[in-house]
């Protein structure tokens, strides 16, 4: 059932005034949703030239979700991410260099080479790690929230997990137990209807509303267009206010699409016909924000279009000194297993 | 010194240290107990007396029950580890890492090394284990080869006391993930503990028994045992080097290839089946690096390949006992 769009995305909402945005967080906003676009489609074009080892699941199409929830996050909130982690850890506010490094497998790298584009991670930014096993991530976020609430400090712990990861035991634990214990934890369930290559109308027993599963363990949910930056920003920042204010967990569904396969390579045979192209024309989240802040005359296409030379400027320095940067030093395989061992 | 047993030495430390750092939290299924029913809370203080009076002492955010979740508990610790937090999880059997492993091994053992180096996980995971109490298959089981076996992880199994509270001290000091086994048969082994700050080192074996004829190698309840074994041999006039290992990961290799080197005769007892095991990997370890001192092939005292029994009487014949490892020791004495 892909590309449906929500029509009741607002039904858990507050009715809250709409959320104002000035000129530099649109901008901002935009450039992060484009930095995530842009990584992914080189990414895309690089891993033909088979420099590039191992598997890479690519983020491209959820852009909206990543940024609209990071971008109301501190550095101080921690989030636990996915095997399709690029744009999470883009929206943190990863070093974008550092990540491409990473899974260019070079020394430079985020991650020394050691992790890939799996398990990128940035303490320093509340960036707790990409995450290899499907529902790894869950119960993380809670121990991040058990430790914010410990703090006090306000902070929250938020778990991304996707269609897929909402089938997995370590999910429902986490879930109960974030709900037992009142833990500031969040559960962003981005539904982009596939896992892996099966279909969410098969694999999901509630395919049409995967946060009627966050409901039925206690929390409170809502329901957004994840294809749209601002309905996912603002049905985010309730659920973000409630959560900070000591209400226990909450979960939020955003209806997204997934522009390329489980991971680069996948034949992607179980597409309908035309569907990539009928998502990237009719769910595609820069598009939609672009007609949005142009047509209200907040930002002019020009302004949107000088990003956009920006970044894919910032991208390929990135690519040519991730290409240059130099390999581990095999030496150092077995360094950094434990912080000390004797 | 104080003289108390183990379950003691553990609350006591337990006590000590989250008094002393505050970023300590423990979690678990009913650490605390009697949460939501009439009793109330601290109706238990976990299902193995180990942590009376610290929900009242610190609180339930430090001091928190958990639904029977394993994978969130664990995973939960790692989390909060990861979040600047020192988590003690308590697995109420060990053999329930089969449900939470992911957390221990794909989790927790590999952030500093997929991290590239820059992260902490300094959880501590108390695993409740052994046989000797007819809990059978599913609730009996020895599964620190396995962890062993996960680089990332440290793994210690304290004797006596005075280890339970130097190692689980040193435990929470470090700043890596420990698998800390306490046999459930050992709770009530007395002894003298250090008063005060007591840390012991990980990887250093403790040399139980100086004898000189043979060199055994045992951890946990199989220390007492061979230690028995001793006794007897001793009246034949026969001496046993005894090493307690204290910590499988980090091994002290040193100290059994020193003793393996003056006696050049091998005994490992281990309570496990015998394949893969920690007494296969010292035997192979002694093969490759003192091949030459040997002169006997070094015998591995395990539980046969089968899961652990129920009844009384068929479990005692599954758990290596005194009379085996005594067994083995004239063994490798008498080979030519």
């Amino acid at each position: 059932m892909s590309g449906v769009v929500w029509d009741n995305w607002q039904k858990n909402t507050d009715g809250r005034a709409t959320v104002q945005f000035n000129r530099d967080e649109l901008l901002g906003a935009y450039r992060r949703m484009k930095v995530i676009r842009e990584f992914e489609e080189r990414l895309h074009e690089e891993i033909k030239t088979g420099e590039i080892a191992g598997f890479t699941h690519l983020y491209a199409g959820q852009e909206a979700v990543a940024v609209g929830i990071c971008d109301q996050l501190t550095v101080e909130d921690m989030i636990v991410s996915t095997h399709r982690g690029h744009g999470h850890c883009i929206a943190k506010g990863c070093d974008v260099k550092g990540m491409m490094k990473e899974i260019f497998g070079r020394a430079g790298g985020l991650c020394k080479g050691r992790g890939g584009s799996m398990h990128i991670a940035d303490l320093d930014v509340g960036m707790l790690g990409a995450n290899g096993i499907v529902g790894g991530g869950a119960p993380q976020a809670v121990g991040a929230a058990i430790a914010a609430r410990i703090d006090g400090k306000g902070r929250v712990g938020i778990a991304f997990s996707g269609d897929g990861a909402c089938n997995q035991g370590t999910t429902f634990e986490a879930m109960n137990l974030a709900v037992v214990i009142k833990a500031p934890a969040i559960f962003v369930f981005e539904n982009n209807h596939y896992s892996e290559h099966t279909g969410d109308a098969y694999a999901v027993g509630t395919s049409k509303d995967i946060a009627s599963r966050a409901e039925g363990f206690g929390m409170k949910a809502w329901r957004a267009n994840g294809c749209d930056f601002f309905e996912t920003y603002t049905a985010f920042s309730e659920l973000l206010e409630y959560v900070r204010a000591g209400n226990g967990p909450a979960a939020i569904e955003l209806d997204t699409e997934r522009y390329y396969g489980h991971f680069e390579g996948d034949p992607q045979r179980y597409r309908g016909k035309g569907e990539i192209d009928r998502i990237r024309a009719e769910r595609d989240c820069l598009k939609a924000f672009r007609a949005k802040v142009v047509g209200a005359a907040l930002l002019t296409d020009d302004d949107l279009d000088k990003v956009d030379a920006e970044v894919i400027a910032q991208i390929e320095e990135a690519v040519v000194e991730a290409r240059a940067d130099e390999l581990p030093d095999p030496a150092t395989v077995a360094d950094d297993v434990y912080v000390e061992y004797y | 010194m104080a003289i108390m047993n183990i379950r003691e030495a553990i609350v006591s430390t337990l006590h000590a240290e989250m008094e002393r750092d505050s970023d300590i939290i423990l979690l678990g299924e009913d650490v605390v107990g009697g949460n939501g029913t009439a009793g109330g809370p601290e109706a238990i203080g976990g299902i193995w007396g180990t942590s009376p009076g610290l929900w009242e002492k610190f609180g339930p955010e430090r001091v928190i029950d958990t639904p029977i979740s394993e994978s969130a508990i664990i995973g939960a610790a790692a989390g909060a580890a990861l979040a600047g937090k020192r988590p003690v999880a308590e697995l109420m059997f060990a053999d329930f890492v089969g449900v939470s492993l992911d957390q221990i091994w794909n989790q927790m053992a590999k952030f500093r090394y997929m991290f590239g180096g820059k992260t902490r996980c300094p959880a501590v995971v108390r695993l409740v284990y052994g046989a000797g109490m007819s809990t059978a298959a599913q609730h009996s089981q020895s599964v620190y080869a396995m962890l062993t076996a996960m680089p990332g992880l440290k793994v210690v199994l304290p004797t006596t006391p005075a280890d339970a509270k130097g190692l689980l001290t040193e435990a929470l000091r470090g700043d890596d993930p420990v698998m800390y086994f306490e046999h459930k048969t050992l709770y009530g082994v007395k002894g003298e503990v250090p008063e005060g700050e007591y840390r012991q080192r990980f990887g250093e074996a403790r040399v139980v028994r100086e004898g000189g004829d043979v060199t055994v190698i045992a951890c946990g309840r199989m220390v007492n045992f061979s230690e028995k074994a001793a006794d007897k041999l001793a009246a034949d006039g026969i001496g046993m080097d005894l090493l307690d290992l204290r910590t499988t990961s980090p091994l002290d290799e040193d100290a059994i290839l020193e003793s393996v080197e003056q006696t050049g005769r091998l005994v490992v007892v281990d309570e496990t089946p015998p394949r893969c095991s920690l007494a296969a990997d010292i035997c192979a370890m002694v093969a490759q690096r003192a091949f030459t001192s040997l002169k006997a092939p070094p015998q591995m005292v395990t539980a046969p390949h089968s899961p652990i029994p129920f009844a009384r009487n068929l479990e005692r014949a599954w758990v290596p006992s005194p009379q085996k490892v005594e067994e083995a020791v004239r063994r490798v004495l008498a080979f030519r």
